[in-house]
């Protein structure tokens, strides 16, 4: 498995943002996208999710897969965590386990993973903000797919629920995930490289 | 299909449970079939005559309350970005979104207009039509109002701009709507032509309106 990235450019509006990009994240490695704010690290996630077009270049996952897109291979953990206020810890996990494709006897699992278990019954709108990232961080477990797209992860969270997004994100690798994660700050990860946005974009050494 | 499913069944819920859209549109409906007569007068042939034209546009008004907000909370929530990367497309996406919004909107407000025709003085006869020809139209304002919508999504205050929108794809189904009441209760011949042109409205916007919302729905997440 391997996530590769040709020649990317994008512009919004007026305003090109990286040109040329090209990157290769392989099976059971993590990619931290660095750089200031508004370098380009949200918008290049969410190209690789499908949700915006790149100006130019190609972005394929190896081996390709005919019945699916590369965003339907995504998991997208954006700004917004996807969470509904109306619907319950559990609900919520259960309808994103359900809709993308996963097995429902994962929702504990998941749940637990991020230390839920306690909570599922509560209407989401009754959790505090780093709880709702947690409920939005758990849609991760409930359906398999190989890349994961994080966008600053560890917004909100404590420093014992960063540790459960570490141990998380470091099974995955292991089970032969990949991980691509918009950062301020370490995740805590063995296998990770650092790509850095910014006036010139460019491939760092591994961090 | 089954992801088809999920998505209406958690827009039940979730109308079921916070209960403010389906509310809004009743209230709002109730509201404005009741002061109309206090407004005209008690002329009560004059009721009877305006009573289909004003039970549709009230409901069209109704529903456009609401039609705003179809797509704005999952936007505003960050789900429709997850959504978009699920395994629906994106125009079935809109079509189950749409679907949702005509079971929690379309259908109590074409359930409640023969309840309101009682205030406007409307012909005992005309209530079965009346009910079938908004059951017939009243998918063609959710479907069509989810093209409008998508195309709003991001303008902020968007409300004026999507009834200006609306107003020309609502045309077709609020003349035809209240041509096949009025033929009905004259006895006229025209009802059939004209509740089946309502069907037509329907079924077509029903296949046509979410491909275009989905476009539209396309650009608003770039």
């Amino acid at each position: 498995m391997k996530l590769i990235a040709e020649a990317l450019t994008s512009i919004r509006g007026e305003r090109t943002l990286f040109t040329d990009l090209s990157f290769a994240v392989e099976a059971g490695e993590a990619l931290a996208i660095t750089g200031p704010n508004g370098a380009g690290k949200t918008t290049l996630l969410r190209t690789i999710a499908g949700l915006l077009k790149p100006a130019r270049g190609a972005l394929r996952l190896d081996p390709s897969d005919p019945e699916q897109l590369l965003s339907q291979r995504c998991h997208y953990v954006g700004h917004l965590n996807g969470v509904k206020a109306g619907l319950s810890v559990e609900e919520n996990t259960a309808f994103w386990c359900r809709f993308l494709g996963g097995a429902s006897a994962r929702i504990d699992g998941a749940l637990a993973a991020f230390g839920l278990s306690a909570l599922r019954s509560i209407p989401a709108a009754y959790l505090s903000a780093g709880q709702r990232r947690r409920v939005g961080l758990a849609r991760l477990l409930v359906a398999e797919r190989p890349v994961w797209l994080l966008d600053e992860p560890t917004s909100s969270l404590d420093q014992a629920s960063q540790e459960m997004l570490a141990r998380v994100i470091d099974g995955h690798l292991a089970a032969g995930g990949l991980v691509v994660a918009a950062t301020h700050v370490p995740l805590g990860l063995a296998r990770s490289r650092e790509l850095r946005l910014g006036a010139e974009a460019q491939f760092a050494r591994p961090a | 299909m089954s992801t088809f499913v999920e998505l209406v069944r958690r827009d039940l819920r979730l109308a079921w449970r916070e209960g403010g859209t389906i509310g809004v549109a009743l209230g709002f409906y109730l509201v404005v079939v009741t002061m109309l007569p206090l407004g005209i007068g008690p002329d009560l042939n004059l009721l009877t005559r305006i009573a289909p034209g004003v039970l549709w546009v009230a409901l069209l008004l109704a529903a456009l309350l609401s039609l705003g907000r179809m797509f704005e909370t999952d936007l505003e929530d960050g789900s429709l970005e997850v959504l978009a990367t699920g395994p629906l497309p994106l125009a079935g996406l809109a079509a189950a979104k749409s679907l949702a919004h005509w079971l929690t909107t379309g259908l109590p407000l074409a359930a409640l207009a023969p309840l309101l025709g009682l205030l406007l003085n409307l012909e005992p006869e005309a209530y079965g039509v009346l009910a079938a020809s908004m059951l017939a139209g009243t998918p063609a304002v959710s479907f069509l109002g989810a093209v409008g919508a998508a195309l709003t999504l991001r303008a902020r205050r968007g409300g004026m701009l999507l009834a200006f929108l609306m107003l020309p794809l609502f045309v077709p189904t609020l003349v035809f709507g209240i041509e096949a009441i009025r033929a009905a209760t004259l006895g006229s011949a025209a009802f059939v032509p004209s509740f089946l042109i309502l069907c037509a409205i329907s079924l077509a916007s029903l296949v046509l309106a979410p491909l275009a919302a989905a476009a539209a729905l396309r650009l608003q997440l770039q």
